[in-house]
């Protein structure tokens, strides 16, 4: 087991190689720091100091990959693939274009960021994986089309009209909660309870549909009658033992975006004013600061990367029949 | 001339995709797997009704494809023929009425008086009140005639547009009974009802009952609108009604031409990884795992940022705004079939490995049939399924998440119309006191009746073509909602 986990992390390394190689392609050489400082300064008219000061002052203005003038190992380590690529092996994100630093932004934005994305998990997987199993007891019946018809419809249904809706109905018109916000501690609760009801109901459709098909897959083997033919009721055998048995197509969905849950939501933290990671993403993307952008698509490289180590181990878990090897 | 036809890039790709769809079409009734998997898609009254809908959107976009710069009037002592920077479309030119008769600011569908108070002069007195509006009911001498006016208007617009369904439901019958070599009143009550399930008929009942709900929606839409602003006005006066015409063909565009890119590379190195094998497989495998372990929305941003850095710094590359928003929106396509490749690359590669191993195409290769030609000729058209239901598939994806893309900030140039800029730039009115639900209405119907067809089309399909395989409802843009 623990060679196994041992050869996956070796494993990983080329891959995050990989891309920290397409980010420092898109950030570097698509364009140049000239045409990034030029259009940070915002106007046509700038001089050419103004752009070799903003490289300066953000460690833009050292040569590429190979820096012929700095003495010894500094050739290769005093370039800018080393400083803003190759250091974030390190977990060192530097600064981001307006100063700050990133390492410290993303420690103190992770707490909000969880705090809205687990409360979304659990609760969203406990009621898709019900809401499916209720569907599968109904099966062949006007209810079960009905449901069916439901998801269809929920998934057709963009993101954006759950959280605009449920902003509009529920803070403004019900007056239940505020509109947005966020405070630190217990009082967070009144700020979190609708972003987690929105994203929940908005992931219902699409999920619920696809765990439907896996529970009526396994409805008709010989396990359940069995366990029918044993007296069991139906509710009993599909709680019991489908879902058990169906188990493993679910957490190759789920257990990959467990270490996500860190990178937060994008849309639910930026329309609710929530100052997690996923605001600080779209904040970084509209004032077109690619420092933080960067730094967030190697965090979410890893991110992944250690979502699909999880998925591995979890399979032996739940399934004695897999051997990792 | 009075015009001069423009092609923007977009138009002549999207062209170029019905001519391929067309080619399609007809490969697929020269092969007889393909008619018979389509044949089951038709018996469908779902699958046929959505495919309708689909049609007429299709339409609507095609219709906005075919661009023009109109002539502008001549100069006093010049004889040189100017065309105007605006470009134009064969929409713009049917739907004039809407897209010119703009009003000051907001208004609510089919009203009759300006949202917002103004000051005007009453009998020479100075008061405040609604004015009434430049063209939604401007032709009512009293307003309180406004109900009766729609009610009118609402049952013209019902009856030819029914009429017009009954023309086209007539000829399209006729030509049944003449292809089928049957008596005309035979054929409609064969059309009509449809007999048993061992004769498997399509299910054109379902295509003219949309057909008219679709006619009668479009007429009385058609009769309100020359008169009316029937989604009502957005913030700077414009018809809410035109600008969700518009945002259509966006929305096909970004559907359909993402799978240019995704096609060709899906393809071609999923059946190499999967037919050569070794150090192929291994760097195609490491080429996809990279892609796929970005978050697809962070790499479709940082693709974004940079290429708004490119556009932004050569402005010199595009002539007129409507060529560079184009440019941005190619580059946005190309962008999202970047990053959404892998998923059926993989797919693809799975399934040449089941296939390679099978007994024909050993035999071909004991012939000394070379790699690609087995690849081409036996391998390829065993894998079309799976592409055809991929595509039909993501469409749906890709015009939810040009939506979520546009909102944020990195999707099509904000002068564009999409669904997107418009629900980004309605986002901020349901908090307005009284509430402004217009623009936010119209873009969710519009999107969610596309949106579901597509949805309802693709299951069909992907029952039709491979009921075993699982298929899960992939989206592109994983994590935005969730």
């Amino acid at each position: 087991m623990i060679a196994y986990i041992i050869r996956r992390l070796l494993y990983a390394i080329p891959i995050l190689i990989g891309v920290n190689l397409i980010t420092f392609l898109l950030f570097f050489v698509v364009n140049s720091p000239d045409d990034i400082a030029r259009m940070q300064l915002g106007a046509k008219r700038v001089t050419p100091e103004a752009i070799e000061k903003w490289k300066a002052e953000r460690g833009y203005d050292k040569p590429m990959v190979w820096n012929a003038a700095a003495p010894g190992v500094a050739k290769a380590t005093d370039t800018i693939l080393f400083d803003k690529s190759v250091r974030m092996f390190a977990l060192d994100f530097g600064r981001a274009d307006d100063g700050r630093d990133i390492a410290l932004e993303i420690r103190s934005r992770m707490g909000p960021s969880l705090a809205i994305a687990i409360p979304t998990f659990i609760l969203g997987l406990f009621v898709t994986v019900s809401f499916a199993l209720l569907l599968v007891f109904f099966r062949n019946t006007a209810l079960d089309v009905g449901g069916v018809v439901l998801c269809v419809a929920a998934m057709s249904i963009s993101g954006l009209f759950y959280i605009i809706g449920g902003q509009y109905l529920v803070s403004k018109v019900w007056n239940l909660v505020p509109i947005s916000g966020y405070a630190p501690g217990l009082d967070a609760g009144k700020f979190l309870i609708l972003p987690v009801l929105i994203s929940v109901v908005g992931g219902i459709g699409a999920s619920a549909r696809w765990y439907r098909t896996l529970f009526l897959e396994e409805i008709n083997k010989d396990y359940v009658r069995t366990a029918r033919a044993k007296g069991l009721s139906e509710l009993r055998v599909l709680f019991r033992h489908v879902l058990k048995n169906a188990m493993i197509p679910i957490l190759t969905g789920v257990v990959v975006v467990i270490p996500l849950l860190f990178m937060g939501s994008l849309l639910l933290e930026s329309f609710f004013g929530i100052p997690g990671l996923g605001s600080y993403t779209i904040d970084a993307i509209g004032s077109q600061d690619f420092a933080v952008v960067r730094s967030m698509v190697f965090i979410g490289s890893v991110l992944y990367i250690v979502g699909l180590l999880l998925t591995d181990i979890s399979y032996t878990l739940v399934d004695p029949r897999v051997r990792l090897n | 001339m009075d015009f001069k036809p423009l092609l923007l890039w977009s138009d002549i790709l999207l062209w170029a995709m019905v001519a391929g769809c067309i080619a399609l079409a007809v490969y697929c009734r020269r092969q007889d797997y393909l008619r018979r998997a389509w044949r089951r898609v038709g018996e469908s009254g779902v699958a046929m009704a959505s495919a309708t809908i689909l049609a007429a959107f299709v339409s609507v976009g095609l219709l906005d494809s075919l661009h023009y710069q109109p002539r502008l009037p001549a100069q006093e002592g010049s004889s040189e023929v100017q065309y105007a920077p605006e470009v134009l479309s064969v929409l713009d030119a049917l739907v004039a009425d809407l897209r010119l008769n703009k009003e000051k600011t907001y208004s609510a569908p089919l009203a009759t008086h300006a949202f917002a108070k103004e000051t005007m002069e009453r009998d020479g007195l100075q008061t405040r009140d609604y004015p009434r509006l430049k063209w939604g009911g401007a032709h009512l001498d009293d307003v309180a005639g406004r109900d009766s006016d729609l009610a009118r208007r609402a049952a013209s617009g019902a009856f030819y547009g029914l009429l017009l369904w009954a023309a086209v439901v007539g000829v399209a019958v006729g030509w049944m009974a003449l292809a089928r070599g049957a008596p005309y009143g035979a054929t409609c009550r064969t059309v009509w009802r449809p007999g048993t399930a061992a004769t498997r008929p399509i299910a054109w009942r379902a295509v003219f009952a949309t057909l008219a709900v679709l006619s009668v929606i479009g007429g009385i839409t058609a009769a309100w609108s020359a008169g009316y602003h029937v989604f009502g006005t957005d913030k700077v006066g414009q018809d809410v009604l035109y600008l969700s015409l518009k945002s259509v063909r966006t929305a096909l565009l970004i559907g359909t031409l993402t799978t240019l890119v995704t096609l060709p590379l899906a393809v071609a190195l999923g059946l190499i990884a999967g037919f050569r094998g070794g150090w192929w497989d291994d760097a195609i495998q490491y080429l996809y795992t990279v892609l796929n372990s970005i978050p697809g929305v962070l790499l479709i941003a940082a693709m974004v940022l940079m290429m708004q850095v490119v556009i932004d710094t050569h402005p010199e590359w595009f002539e007129t705004a409507a060529e560079r928003a184009d440019a941005r929106l190619l580059a946005l396509c190309f962008i999202l079939g970047l990053t959404s490749w892998t998923g059926l690359c993989r797919l693809l590669r799975a399934e040449t490995l089941k296939l390679r191993e099978l007994d024909y195409v050993q035999a071909a290769r004991a012939f000394g049939v070379g790699d690609a030609r087995i690849m081409a000729r036996h391998i390829l058209p065993n894998l079309m399924h799976i592409v055809l239901i991929a595509l039909v598939m993501d469409f749906s994806g890709l015009v939810l998440s040009e939506a979520v893309l546009s909102y944020i900030g990195i999707g099509v140039d904000s002068s564009m119309n999409s669904f997107g800029t418009m629900i980004n730039a309605a986002r901020l009115e349901l908090s307005r006191e009284p509430v402004v639900w217009w623009s936010l209405a119209a873009a969710f119907v519009l999107m969610l009746a596309l949106v579901l067809a597509a949805n309802l089309f693709a299951d069909a399909v992907r029952d039709a073509f491979d009921p075993r395989f699982q298929w899960r409802a992939r989206r592109i843009v994983k994590n935005v909602t969730a």
